[in-house]
């Protein structure tokens, strides 16, 4: 698990609640440099609420066991340029300017207004007086990059394509939409506030143009998982606690279910991860009018504590073969929980970032609203896959479900400084 | 965006009471006797209730399970026998709300820890609130007369199903594509009236009644949508299906609906099956007609729509008179919504069938769409009304 950043931490740039600062003061023209020193001292006091920094250096990228903010704002890109150079260009940007964004800086040393009065801002500006809000920013690469549809190898990292990374299967009952699924990169943001997770998309996707187009976007409030056992699990659209039994930041777990491992296959992605993205949309309406039984015969657990239908609270141990007054298990076997156990799946446990989504209503008048699934984890072979098969096949919940899209990255590494996203594969 | 994860969060702490409070309201709406929270510490050896008596009305009990055993929780008539309320499957460290319209009298209490025996009783007294209870004398007699017409109607369909099934099947081995076209909606609708039933069977809803999307890797593709599909191929890119195929395709299809045929003969049903039932088939029609899914190649969505609206009026009226007994206006609402959706559904109408899917305009879907949902949410509480009190 990350800590914030000391205090102190080296800064380039101009801090956007510095500058607010200045402005605050009334100082409107004196956005230069040099009044910084004076803004940094004022930051080297009380934080306000809110501004809590995640290092954006280390082995891990940050965003994946970072203790879950509360909002999401996800993209993926596909690659316009074929150029290799161009691309490691871009990442070397991305880097930069998401280091810059995390510690609440602008993405330049000239800002949103400290640039020509003729040109565009450099940054966009909408989290000027933000703080830094939590921001982690992560990024992936997908199926794609590796060899296009036409299999055309077109940054000569077709051989270094991990052996794990294709396109998800068709899973039963899939209704999923080419138009938002894969991308050749993937953004993931996650903030204390949604404007500062925007924010950083809008601003790496602008770095982009020329490079990158946009393939498809989420956004999602309302985390509907945890990545750290100080958080209380908190509950998805059907007003369920879910997911109980999947791995938090214990070392122990990420090293064995997480981290792709030195030995593993290619060595490149070692200390990254996978990345198995799926928007699920939830049919409220009727979730709504099922009644209470049913609702936590699905789910196999309570709806009041979020504990097994074996009782005992929200973490004890289901117990699957505890018998009801018709001698059937209290927890159905085709519950949700029952599928998603570990003790159903060889023990295999995911790391899962999901949030909870609405893109407002259908043409319907139903809300369009759902789970934004994000689940991270060393082997898709082991671990989602065969998982989401089991689901897909029998899950009380799929009643009540649909799968719209369903997209696969590779997360490689965490970055060190002065070096940039994925550099382990393109230095090979 | 942060109101609406507060409302998210909030909404979740509330439903456990929305169940209660709208069984109260609805089966008593001139009156607030919710005369509080009975709360049932139920252990191994113990069974504590909070209070010794309640108002007659509605009486809410908070059973919480506080041994290492599965428990169940009853209230029991003076006798000791006629159960009024029951809560059962209750895990250790769980709590269940039960619910119950409690006439003046006498009762019993019963925790039953491991759920065996006569279990740990205590009287409970209900002293009058002068609130007048519904009547429920004729009610289990109406439930039992709907019950066994519901079973009789289950054969019925399903007898037609199969009838019509071997008609459907016959014209599609011969080639005569016309008269199988012809033959498919009118047919599966016998099937759409009784699908909560049909759908129980877990081994040949799949094989009769799977839509492509829903195919498993490796799951060989049988049933009505298969045949659906080489009636209405794809304009591009589809291989029809060889007459060895349609052979194939077209005896299993019988096969396994005389399967079906055969084994509805015997059910029985109970009075939640048919509140329940009911709304399933509305959310049948909420989640796959109205969006056009379940009939993709065919586009005869409509049909269904109407087949799964008969089934859901069939079981409302065997217990109509129960519902509007103890809960009039619920009846009067349920009365207009299905007239209501019935007459948007009749603007649709073309000769003895409907117009397709596709013809249908994006405003006319969401009319159809309305009325589903203003007839859903009342029918949502159609089986606690016909439950309570009994």
């Amino acid at each position: 698990m990350r800590e914030p950043a000391e205090e102190g931490t080296a800064r380039t740039g101009l801090s956007r609640r510095a500058l607010l600062g200045v402005f605050g003061a009334g100082a409107a023209t004196a956005a230069g440099i040099g009044a910084a020193g004076v803004a940094l001292a004022r930051e080297a006091g009380e934080a306000p609420a809110g501004d809590r920094r995640f290092d954006f250096f280390g082995a891990h990228q940050a965003g994946i066991t970072t203790p879950m903010q509360n909002n999401l704002y996800f993209a993926a890109v596909d690659v316009t340029t074929d150029s290799r150079e161009d691309l490691i260009d871009l990442l070397r940007q991305w880097t930069e300017a998401a280091a810059a964004m995390t510690q609440g800086r602008e993405i330049d040393a000239l800002g949103a207004l400290g640039g020509s009065y003729d040109a565009a801002p450099e940054d966009t500006g909408e989290a000027l007086g933000l703080p830094a809000s939590g921001l982690t920013v992560t990024i992936g690469f997908g199926p794609t990059l590796f060899g296009d549809q036409r299999g055309r190898d077109r940054f000569g990292i077709a051989a270094d394509r991990p052996p794990g990374l294709r396109e998800l299967p068709h899973f039963p009952s899939d209704m999923t939409d080419p138009a938002i699924s894969g991308g050749d990169l993937c953004i993931q943001t996650c903030a204390d506030d949604a404007q500062v997770a925007v924010h950083a998309v809008r601003n790496l996707i602008r770095i982009g143009f020329g490079r990158t187009t946009v393939r498809w976007s989420q956004a999602g409030f309302g985390k509907s998982s945890v990545t750290s056992p100080d958080d209380a699990t908190p509950r998805n659209l059907f007003g369920f606690k879910d997911g109980t039994a999947n791995i938090t930041g214990d070392p122990a777990d990420t090293d064995r279910f997480l981290w792709v491992a030195p030995t593993d296959d290619p060595a490149w992605m070692a200390g990254g991860t996978y990345l198995a993205v799926r928007k699920i949309r939830m049919t409220i309406e009727t979730w709504d009018r099922t009644s209470l039984r049913e609702q936590e015969a699905v789910f196999g657990r309570s709806k009041r504590e979020g504990s097994p239908l074996s009782g005992g609270g929200e973490f004890d141990t289901p117990d699957f073969t505890m018998a009801g007054s018709d001698g059937q298990p209290l927890i159905a076997a085709d519950s949700h929980m029952a599928l998603a156990h570990p003790s159903a799946n060889d023990g295999q446990r995911i790391l899962r970032r999901a949030y909870n989504y609405t893109d407002g209503s259908d043409g319907l008048g139903r809300l369009d609203a759902g789970l934004f699934f994000l689940a991270f984890q060393r082997d898709l072979d082991k671990q989602f896959i065969p998982l989401q098969m089991r689901l897909s096949k029998s899950d009380l919940m799929n009643e009540y479900v649909r799968y719209l899209s369903s997209s696969v990255f590779a997360v490689p590494p965490g970055v060190q400084p002065g070096g940039y996203w994925g550099q382990s594969l393109f230095d090979l | 965006m942060d109101l609406s994860v507060r409302t998210g969060v909030v909404a979740v702490a509330v439903p456990l009471l929305v169940v209660t409070v709208a069984a109260c309201q609805s089966s008593t709406p001139s009156q607030s006797a919710d005369t509080g929270v009975v709360s049932v510490a139920s252990s191994d050896e113990s069974c504590e209730v909070s209070a010794a008596d309640a108002a007659s009305g509605v009486v809410r009990f908070a059973v919480s399970n506080t041994g290492s055993q599965v428990t169940e929780f009853y209230v029991l008539g003076e006798d000791g026998l006629r159960v009024m309320g029951e809560a059962e499957n209750i895990a250790p460290g769980l709590t269940r709300d039960l619910v119950v319209q409690l006439p003046p009298g006498s009762y019993q209490l019963a925790c039953k820890p491991g759920m065996t025996g006569d279990g740990i009783r205590s009287d409970f007294a209900v002293n009058d609130s002068g609130v007048p209870m519904p009547t429920s004398d004729d009610d289990s007699a109406v439930i039992e007369r709907a019950t066994a017409n519901y079973a009789a109607y289950v054969r019925d369909q399903s007898d037609q199903l199969l009838k019509d099934t071997k008609e459907f099947a016959a014209a599609y081995q011969a080639g005569d594509d016309d008269t199988a076209r012809a033959l498919y909606a009118p047919t599966r609708m016998h099937w759409e009236r009784i699908e909560p039933v049909a759908e129980s069977f877990g081994d040949l809803d799949p094989i009769l009644d799977a839509r492509e999307a829903d195919l498993e890797p490796g799951q060989k593709w049988t049933g009505w949508h298969r045949i659906e599909k080489d009636l209405w191929p794809p304009r591009s890119g589809y291989q029809p299906l060889t007459q060895k195929q349609r052979d194939k395709l077209a005896e299993q299809l019988v096969t396994d609906t005389t399967t079906l045929a055969d084994r509805t003969q015997d059910l029985t049903f109970t009075a939640d099956q048919l509140g329940n039932g009911a709304k399933e088939l509305l959310d049948e029609v909420a989640t796959g007609k109205i969006t056009g899914e379940e009939e993709a190649w065919s586009h005869t969505d409509l049909w269904d729509f109407q087949a799964n609206l008969e089934g859901a009026q069939v079981m409302y009226a065997g217990v109509r008179p129960v519902v509007a007994d103890r809960n009039p206006k619920l009846a009067a609402t349920l009365d207009e919504e299905f007239a209501n959706i019935q007459s948007a559904l009749d603007r649709h109408r073309r000769g003895d069938g409907f117009v397709l899917y596709p013809d249908l305009t994006p405003k006319q879907i969401r009319e159809l769409a309305t009325s589903v949902d203003a007839l859903g949410e009342p029918l949502s509480a159609l089986t606690v009304t016909v439950l309570q009190g009994r």
